[in-house]
Parts: C-alpha cells; structure tokens; sequence
C-alpha cells in the first residue's frame, strides 16, 4: 500500500437500486489516489457517479467491489469496527447540498456542537471548539441565532463549522454550493479555499460549476462511471471538445482565449480565470491599460 | 415568515427566566399540586396572589397572560355554568321555576375559575413563557434520564422534538412557497363549500410530505455522517448546574403547598 496517498481507491465499482428493482452501475473500476493536503475538485454532469463517489468515502454506502484505503486503512474490510467507522467519518467530514437539511439543532452553536458531541468529547472542550469552529468560518456573532433566520451561504457556513468542529483530515463538499444564490456561494467558496491553503486540509469539492473547479489544484473528470480525465485545471479545460463529449463546458474566459487564439491572435499562456484572462488580454493590447 | 417565533417564549432576564429549566419543571409539578390543595376562600386567594407574585416576579406583560387566558374561556364560563346551576347546597340565593341557585354553586364557580386561572398562569409562567423551547427539551431529557435504565427512549423522545423544533420553520416556509406555487396555477383556497375548501389542500399536502420525507432522508445522512449513533456515549457542550437559588424556590413552592394544607383546616366560610 502506497502511504503517499491519503485516500486511495483500486478498482471500485458501485451500483444502486432503481425503484424498480433494476440495479444501475455508477462507478466502473475508479482508480484514485489522493494526496493529504491536495485541493481536488470532482466534475461531471448528473449521474455521473459524483455523489456516489463520496458517500463511499466515508461508508455511507458500501461499494459492490473493490477497495478504498483512508489514511492507510481499508475501510471496505468486513471486519470494521463502529469505532473505526465513526473515526472514519470523523477523519472525512462531509458537507451536503441543501443547507437546511444538515442542521440539526435549533441553535447556532448547538448545531456545530452537535458533532463533537457524539464523538464524546468532555463539554469545556467542545466549548472551545465550537467557538474555534465558528469563528473560522466567521459567523461567531450569530452563535446564538435559530438557524432558519440565517441566509443559506451563511447556513452552509455553519454546516461547515459543524464538521471542522469535528477536527476532519479531509473535507468532502457534495455540490455544496448547488442551492445557493452567488452571494452565498463565494462565502462557501472562499471558506473552502481557505479551509484547504490555511489549515491544510484535503478538500475534495464535487460540483458542477467550472469557476468552482478551476479553484482547486486538480481536477477529475468523471463520466459515464470512469474517470474520464484527470489533471490540472489548465490541462483540463485546455481540451473543450472532449469536455464537451463528456456534457461539460469550459469555462468562460477559457472559452473567450481558446476562440481568440483559434481567430489567430497570438496569446501565451493558460487561462482559467477571469483575472488569468484579463492579464492575457492587457498583455496581447501591448499594455495599453495598466490602471 | 422569517420571524415566527416557537412557542411562546418571552425573552428576559427575571428571576424565573434564570431558573434551571429542570427546577422550573418540577416547580411546575408542585404549582399544579398546590391549585388542588386549595379548599376554603382563604387558601383559594392566597393561591391567586401567589399567581399574581409570580407574574409580576417574571416581568412578563399583563397584556401577554390574558392573552394565554384567552383559549380557555370558554371552558371557564363552561365551568361557572354547570356549577352555578348544577349544584346543590344548604343556602338557597335564587329560585325561579326549575332554576335553583346555591351559595355553594356560586362559590364552587369562583373557585373552579380560580384554580384554572392560576394551573393556566402558573404552567405558562414557569415554563413556555420563561423558557426556551429548547431549553424545555434539555430539561426533560435530563430530568428523565434515569429512565433510560428501564429502556425509556429519552434521547429519541429529545432528538425528535429537537429535530421537531428546528423544521416547523422551514415546513411552514415550505407550505408558503407551495401555497403561492398551486394559487399561481389557479387553485383557490378561500371559496365554496367546507368539502371543496379541504379538497383544495390535498395538492398542498401531498408535495409537503414528499419533501417532509424527502428532508429526513437526508437530514438522516447528514447525522450519520457527523458520528450520531444514539444517546450512548453521547456527551454535551452544555451541561445543566442546579445553584443555590433553584433549591431556594423548590422550599419555597414546597413550603408554600404545606402551608395552603394548614390553611384549609381554618374553619372559616365554605370549604370545597
């Protein structure tokens, strides 16, 4: 077993259940091997697999076959104990897409609490985390709020405080920002990236939305249950037609490059941000416009 | 919609808002007691000033606890009916063909009426009014935990009304947004007949109790996900400390019903 790997996959496969009896496969034989501390961003489009893949990760679901090791154990043995699955779930905090359905408590803090509670933690520790947890994610001053008086990005903030008061090695983010309102969804972003750059946390952020995506430091495409590619985000979003294939769009500044490029006015450089793109465009006018 | 506020909890910071919610639970208990123990027209009006005590010690408008009498007094006039008229005693007040009014009729009425008063104020005073919801929900769990021994749920019976608590909210949010959605689709809720009115709430209910459902489903992941595995070996942030002050009241309510007992041997007037 490669230690290198914080959590590494080997030919994974995975199905569920239709209503109607029938099974649907969803993972065909993943390969993944991811590094403590990376920032991996999952792209595809629905039903492809995505939400599956992380609810495997902390043995929400069980996989038909093959193995996953977290931190150098295998989490698919048969011989798991409740308690190295709940250390399991500790070590991979998971934050869903619909804010309101992940709250639990009535109170702010009671929900962020409410993790560290059932791992059994002694009260003035919890205490401390929960304040810790809060402030990291800045809504300390809402510690005493009902959360349903809260805005959903500011909800989706205490959600993730409730896991980082769990003291997670790794974060999944299942669509996280899908139900938010592009206010709320930069606070949820810039949390995630700060999550990952200041703490050093893995993060591994599923979605479907490219500026997400180009965030991260790799990107996974999946498709039709395969890993369809697997690399930079330049490297990535270099190939739009086999994007494409797979129901994905570049984004749009890349898009904006690649086209001018194609029309044949000379650009250097990879572009996956609107400021990356900006930078590429001043410099093409000669720098006219430095202000 | 963003302001319904759960229950009835007034906030402050009087002596009974600082109460721990166990105590108030037992106070309560105690209370209920005591507006039984009254008999005589002396232990029937100290139980009103005590009443009376506690309203002004909680700080709590007038206003707000008539309104919490309001529900009720239809039971209360109810009450002062049947007793008035229905019963029979040694001092007759009043006669007219079949009516026959006592002075004991009359005086079972105002205690009757007294004693629903003060269990309402007492109750709605000690606990919805003075204490949060979840607050309450502690409380029970906590006071009751010794339960647990003989297999009571007490955790689940707390995490249900928790879980409770936290999505009327966003169920009565939910119910807004449906609500607009079937009126803007031509669905009226207002005219015809009691029948047509209910028909008209079933598209109403129906997408509530799949997203009801389809809520736990997920709120059930997202628990699991944060290492809930029941009440065992659970612990938490906040742990309820009983002080000086709690064990003060608890004398004081227990002396006080000792002390309505003394009173009702006084032999004076009419005794219930």
């Amino acid at each position: 077993m490669d230690n290198n790997y914080f959590i590494k996959t080997e030919s994974l496969c995975a199905s569920y259940k239709e209503d109607d009896g029938r099974s649907v496969e969803v993972l065909k034989n993943i390969n993944i091997g991811i590094k403590k501390g990376e920032y991996v961003a999952v792209l595809g489009h629905n039903g492809s697999g995505k939400s599956t893949f992380a609810k495997l990760l902390n043995m929400i679901l069980t996989p038909d076959s093959g193995r996953i090791f977290i931190d150098g154990t295998d989490i698919t043995r048969e011989d798991m104990t409740e308690k190295e699955i709940y250390d399991i779930r500790r070590k991979i905090g998971m934050v869903f897409q619909n804010p309101d359905n992940q709250l639990v408590a009535t109170i702010v803090e009671e929900d962020v609490a409410f993790g560290p509670e059932n791992l059994g933690i002694p009260s003035d520790e919890i205490r401390r985390r929960v304040d810790e947890a809060l402030a990291t994610v800045g809504m300390t001053e809402y510690a005493g709020h009902e959360p349903h008086r809260l805005s959903g990005g500011q909800k989706q903030r205490v959600a993730i405080a409730g896991i980082i008061a769990m003291m997670p090695e790794c974060m999944v983010f299942d669509e996280s920002t899908a139900m938010l309102d592009p206010v709320g969804r930069k606070e949820v972003m810039d949390t995630i990236d700060m999550l990952n750059r200041e703490r050093g946390i893995t993060v591994i952020n599923i979605t479907h939305h490219m500026n997400e995506a180009v965030r991260a430091d790799r990107v996974i495409v999946l498709n039709d249950g395969k890993v369809y590619m697997d690399g930079t985000p330049e490297e990535i979003f270099n190939e739009p037609y086999k994007l494409e294939l797979a129901g994905l769009e570049v984004p749009q500044c890349t898009a904006l490059i690649q086209e001018l490029r194609r029309k044949g006015v000379a650009l250097d450089g990879e572009c996956t941000t609107p400021e990356k793109c900006a930078a590429l465009l001043i410099k093409a006018l000669g720098g006219r416009n430095n202000g | 919609m963003k302001n319904i506020s759960l229950g009835q909890f007034y906030p402050g910071s009087s002596i009974i808002h600082r109460l721990d919610p166990r105590m108030k639970l037992i106070l309560a208990l105690v209370y209920i007691v005591c507006s039984f123990l009254a008999r005589n027209v002396i232990s029937f009006g100290v139980l009103l000033l005590s009443s009376f005590v506690l309203i002004i010690l909680s700080n709590i408008p007038m206003s707000l606890i008539l309104r919490s009498v309001r529900p009720i007094l239809f039971i209360l006039a109810f009450t002062v009916i049947i007793n008035i008229f229905w019963t029979s005693g040694e001092t007759l007040l009043f006669e007219w063909k079949f009516i026959h009014i006592y002075l004991e009729g009359v005086m079972n009425a105002v205690f009757m009426v007294v004693r629903i008063f003060v269990l309402i104020v007492g109750t709605s005073l000690l606990l919805t009014y003075t204490t949060t919801p979840i607050a309450l929900t502690d409380a029970i769990e906590q006071l009751f935990a010794p339960l647990k021994k003989i297999k009571v749920p007490v955790h689940e019976f707390a995490m249900m009304m928790t879980i409770a608590l936290r999505f009327i909210p966003t169920l009565i949010d939910e119910t807004d947004k449906i609500m607009s959605a079937q009126k803007a689709r031509g669905a009226d809720f207002t005219n015809g007949s009691l029948v047509k009115r209910a028909k008209a709430l079933i598209p109403i209910l129906i997408p509530l109790f799949v997203s009801a459902f389809r809520r736990a489903d997920e709120l059930a992941t997202a628990m699991e996900c944060r290492c809930y595995h029941g009440g065992e070996g659970r612990t938490r942030m906040n742990i309820l400390h009983y002080s000086v002050k709690d064990f003060i009241w608890l004398f004081l309510v227990v002396a006080f019903a000792a002390g309505l007992v003394v009173i009702n041997n006084i032999g004076i007037g009419y005794t219930m």
